[in-house]
């Protein structure tokens, strides 16, 4: 162990409160969940002020040998940073979302959430194979139940259906492990990712990893359980489901399932390819018909996360480092517009969206707010989704050109139905009247919307501050991948060398203006 | 070898034995409640003292020749060692639940414990033989004192017609058993492990072969493993139930224990001949008592089926047939005593206001509400018999699962893993009543705080925090394992 453990105190901080919160009545479990989340969230930016970018790979490492077959090791990289970011980030806006909205059983519903926190956190700091499994897997318990016990009217059938879709999944992963640290001799992730797997048990692994991961992704057409358990989830629940638990697919893949094996990864690039040129336009084609606007929200996750996919598996910088800032972007901007859904849902209990309309005229403030993030998720530049599909895209047209037309495609299907829903909702005329006679954002929801609002503007504008921490970890991925790269259809043929120079040489002259154009 | 040494292997058998026949002769003069309380707290007395005494063999790792009693009859080697401290946590468990319980039922009598202590003597020879007569003496021990038990409320007609069905059932696999070892006696020429082993070694005739198969049916009802799990559901729903947490958990350790020693040992060169067996029988069990158990209205036959599903995954460990799928067997039936132990005093504390036992599954709805901690500690067991991180369950499943990787049997690991998750859905429903619906309102009864600690302390185990016992686990069980090994 080196330092001090701040990695073990994000993690026992919101231990402890919900161990607090399962005891204390409602005000003190929501006060104490409040004040745990700040607290982290606190850890969570000495934690990036502290991370040295440039420096080691792997930083905040701890080690104790606390257990039998596997080891309680810790440490981050900048791609897990940022998503511990995110994580901290969400939580006190998760918790302040449920302040009002919660009123039965509180105590037991708080303790859920920082659960939840810890094992995300977990998650994303493990070093260790296993560690990282059980984390991973004990995700499930909190989420099954706050979707069960606070959801909507169909929400044990949800609560199954996520319970065991996911469970299904991650099962199989848990053999290839066992078959990876058997064959490999240590549970040790740094250790695994620059391990070379024989190329033909790659295939196995990246498909039982692949059965995870699509899952919790979610990839076509594995993703029928996102949609139920986002509708029936209390707001705060869509917000964590869709900011957080999301990205352990898409980290999963960055972590395990490309530099582990990329061999077999270059092999099923096309596959991911397909089912993301699926899911961006079937999705998105889902969505634009939909009456239920977090379905509509859920489905459009869908499509975002395709986007992610096709990103991961353009095999370049570019398409990495999009992917990240996609996955930050839909983290921020989806779990704002559940938010959003979620202030309007508080007020009407309903999520029709024929039901609204108007809502510019006697809620100005709210539409504001929702109409920056509607248009962070169509992508508009000077917000953070902009950035994001700009780069996955790049990334994967130097691969495939139709796969990134295709995927555009899929982008401008998004604008219709972002637009399309805000035009229903919040334009037009006032036509129920108890739509129009809610009130505008209180203070309590201006404070959540504030933060997430500015954060979006921050990476739309100045992305870089986001992209430094991991540059140095998605270059060392790249490296990885290189032996393995897939040729791209739209790899530029090298040009002749140019003929001015050549005269040049021919003739023996001097040539001043060859020197500039060298430098081209 | 001298008697003496011999007789102070045997010291835990031979204190269980005597206690026991001289708390039958003080049952003789004892009248009322008060008297059966004071004699199972002797028996617990007992139990603990036995406990005691073979912990030492177990940290030695005694093993070998300094293990054999009376000419290779009996081992009192580190992997009995661990088997009967298991028993004896799961027996001492089921005596410290019982009073509370018959007391209820008018019917609290000294002959619960002595019964009790008879099992778990003959449990003792079962995980120690090393010799077909020691093994089956001791398996008749442990049955005959189980079948009274299983009829123990007499007044009670569910109880008596579980009593009956488990001898008749009971008797059957005894002689499925019995005439499996007869015919291995005939081709090996010898009954004691060691020689059977050496008369046994290249390709196995067909004789033996069904000497083999028969001892394995005769097991496999023992360990309730599918498809001779039938009686299971039947027995564990009417016998009373502190019995049939006793009869989920202790007997269960000894007879799989016993499984482990004449696969690996008398049969240790036929691995090919009963590995497939109980790959078999283990995917039968994994995916019949997952099945089995979706449509179960009644918590005791849902945990039944339960029961033979852990034995399903337990079996894994074995078909792996190497030191660290044994060592991983007995990580996991240590989990699983705590998790037994766990689920059915949680239902012993589902009474309804009059103190009647609560049994049926709608019965318990909307628990959480009513009675915080104990439904807590139930979902906690379910989850952790379904084999989902963190809690300590999925621990035992890791290890099988990981020596069998190891073992390289790979589509057992998968189909076994797969099928978990349909077994996780029954699981799930338990939480899901307890947690989801509106409160049925019935099981509002008052604890014993004796069931309230015994819980607490099963729960403790199979939280996260029992993570921090793996290391002395595994490196108890390794030495066990190790021990079972040696003579191979």
């Amino acid at each position: 162990m080196t330092g001090f453990p701040i990695l073990t105190l994000l993690l026992a901080v919101p231990l402890l409160a919900a161990l607090g919160c399962l005891l204390a009545g409602a005000q003190t479990a929501r006060r104490l969940a409040l004040a745990a989340t700040l607290i982290d969230f606190a850890l969570g930016v000495v934690l990036w002020s502290r991370y040295d970018i440039g420096g080691a790979q792997w930083q905040f490492t701890e080690n104790v040998a606390l257990f039998a077959g596997f080891s309680y090791k810790l440490g981050i990289d900048g791609i897990a940073l940022l998503l511990i970011m995110l994580s901290v980030f969400l939580m006190p806006i998760c918790i302040g979302a449920s302040w009002r909205s919660i009123d039965k059983r509180v105590g037991e519903y708080m303790a859920a959430f920082l659960l939840m926190e810890t094992l995300m956190i977990g998650v994303f700091a493990a070093q260790d194979l296993f560690l990282f499994y059980i984390m991973f897997e004990a995700g499930l318990i909190p989420m099954y139940l706050i979707i069960g016990v606070w959801g909507g009217a169909d929400r044990i059938y949800a609560s199954y259906k996520f319970f065991l879709y996911t469970l299904l999944g991650s099962v199989l992963m848990l053999i290839a492990m066992m078959w990876m640290v058997n064959d490999a001799g240590t549970t040790d992730i740094p250790t695994l990712m620059a391990y070379d797997f024989p190329v033909g048990a790659q295939k196995w692994l990246w498909l039982a990893f692949f059965a995870s991961f699509a899952v919790k992704m979610p990839m076509w057409p594995v993703h029928t359980w996102l949609p139920d358990a986002h509708v029936q989830a209390p707001t705060a629940g869509s917000v964590i489901l869709a900011g957080v638990l999301l990205k352990m697919g898409g980290y999963g893949f960055i972590r395990f399932s490309l530099p582990m094996f990329p061999e077999a990864s270059a092999q099923f690039a096309p596959l991911i390819f397909a089912l993301s040129m699926i899911a961006v336009i079937a999705t998105s084609l889902i969505a634009l018909v939909q009456h239920d606007m977090k379905k509509l929200i859920a489905y459009s996750s869908v499509a975002h996360m395709a986007i992610v996919t096709i990103g991961l598996f353009a095999f370049n910088v570019q398409g990495l480092e999009g992917s990240m800032i996609v996955m930050l972007s839909h983290g921020l901007v989806s779990g704002a517009l559940f938010l959003a859904v979620g202030v309007i849902y508080d007020r009407l209990h309903t999520r029709e969206i024929n039901r609204y309309g108007g809502l510019a005229i006697s809620m100005p403030r709210y539409a504001l707010f929702f109409m920056l993030f509607t248009m962070a998720s169509v992508g508009l530049p000077g917000t953070s989704g902009f950035v994001g599909e700009v780069l996955a895209l790049t990334g994967v047209y130097q691969v495939s050109s139709w796969v990134a037309a295709v995927c555009g495609m899929g982008v401008i299907l998004g604008a219709a139905y972002m637009l399309y829903l805000y035009r229903r909702v919040v334009f037009g005329i006032q036509a129920n009247p108890d739509a129009a006679a809610m009130t505008d954002l209180d203070l309590r929801e201006w404070l959540m919307m504030v933060p997430l609002a500015g954060a979006v503007l921050w990476m739309g504008i100045y992305p870089e501050s986001f992209l430094r921490p991991m540059r140095q970890d998605i270059a060392a991925l790249d490296a990885r991948l290189s032996r393995a790269r897939p040729t791209g259809d739209a790899t530029l043929t090298p040009g002749k060398p140019q003929s001015a120079v050549r005269a040049v040489t021919e003739t023996g002259h001097e040539q001043p203006a060859s020197a500039p154009m060298r430098a081209h | 070898m001298s008697w003496t040494h011999s007789l102070t292997l045997v010291a835990p058998e031979e204190l269980l034995s005597v206690t026991g026949l001289v708390l039958l002769l003080a049952s003789a003069w004892s009248r009322g409640q008060r008297d059966a309380r004071a004699i199972t707290w002797l028996s617990v007395l007992a139990l603990a003292i036995a406990a005691i005494i073979v912990v030492p063999a177990l940290c030695g790792g005694l093993r070998g020749d300094a293990a054999n009693a009376f000419d290779g009859l009996y081992s009192g080697d580190s992997f009995a060692a661990f088997a009967k401290l298991l028993v004896y946590a799961a027996a001492g468990a089921s005596l410290l639940i019982a009073p509370v319980f018959f007391e209820k039922a008018r019917s609290m009598r000294p002959e619960y414990p002595v019964l009790v202590l008879f099992a778990v003597a003959g449990m003792g020879m079962m995980v120690s033989a090393t010799n077909l007569l020691t093994l089956y003496v001791g398996l008749e021990l442990n049955s005959l004192a189980a079948y009274v038990l299983a009829a123990f409320l007499r007044n009670d007609q569910r109880s008596a017609e579980a009593g009956l069905k488990y001898f008749v059932l009971g008797a059957l696999a005894s002689g499925i058993l019995l005439f499996g070892m007869s015919l291995t006696y005939g081709f090996a020429g010898t009954t004691s492990f060691a020689g059977i082993a050496a008369a046994l070694t290249g390709d196995i005739s067909t004789g033996a072969l069904f000497g083999l198969v028969f001892m394995l049916a005769g097991l496999a009802f023992k360990i309730s493993a599918a498809p001779f799990h039938m009686w299971t559901p039947d027995v564990y729903e009417g016998a009373p139930t502190p019995v049939t947490m006793f009869f989920a958990s202790a007997p269960k350790v000894a007879a799989l224990a016993l499984t482990m020693r004449i696969a690996i040992v008398p049969f240790g060169a036929q691995t090919v001949a009963w590995q497939q067996i109980v790959i078999v029988v283990s995917l039968m069990s994994i995916i019949i008592g997952a099945l089995g158990a979706i449509g179960q209205s009644n918590l005791k036959r849902l945990l039944a089926y339960s029961s033979i599903n852990n034995v399903g995954f337990l079996l894994i460990g074995l078909a792996a047939a190497t030191p660290a799928g044994v060592g991983a067997m007995l990580v996991y039936l240590a989990i699983y005593v705590a998790m037994t132990v766990g689920g059915f005093v949680a239902l012993l504390m589902l009474k309804d206001v009059d103190g009647n036992q609560v049994e049926q599954i709608d019965q318990i709805a909307g628990l959480s509400r009513e009675r915080k901690v104990l439904s807590l500690c139930f979902a906690m067991v379910m989850l952790s018999l379904a084999g989902i991180p963190p809690l300590f369950g999925f621990w035992g499943k890791f290890v099988v699962f990981q020596a069998a990787v190891a073992a390289d049997l790979l589509p057992l690991a998968i189909i076994g893993i797969a099928a978990s998750v349909i077994g996780a859905f029954y699981y799930l429903k338990v939480v899901k009543v307890m947690y989801f619906d509106e409160p049925a309102g019935v099981a509002l009864g008052k604890s014993d705080w004796v069931h309230q600690a015994l819980l607490l302390l099963a729960a403790l185990i199979i939280s996260p925090l029992g993570y921090l016992l793996t290391k002395w686990l595994s490196d108890l069980s390794s030495l066990a394992a190790g021990a079972l090994f040696a003579g191979t």
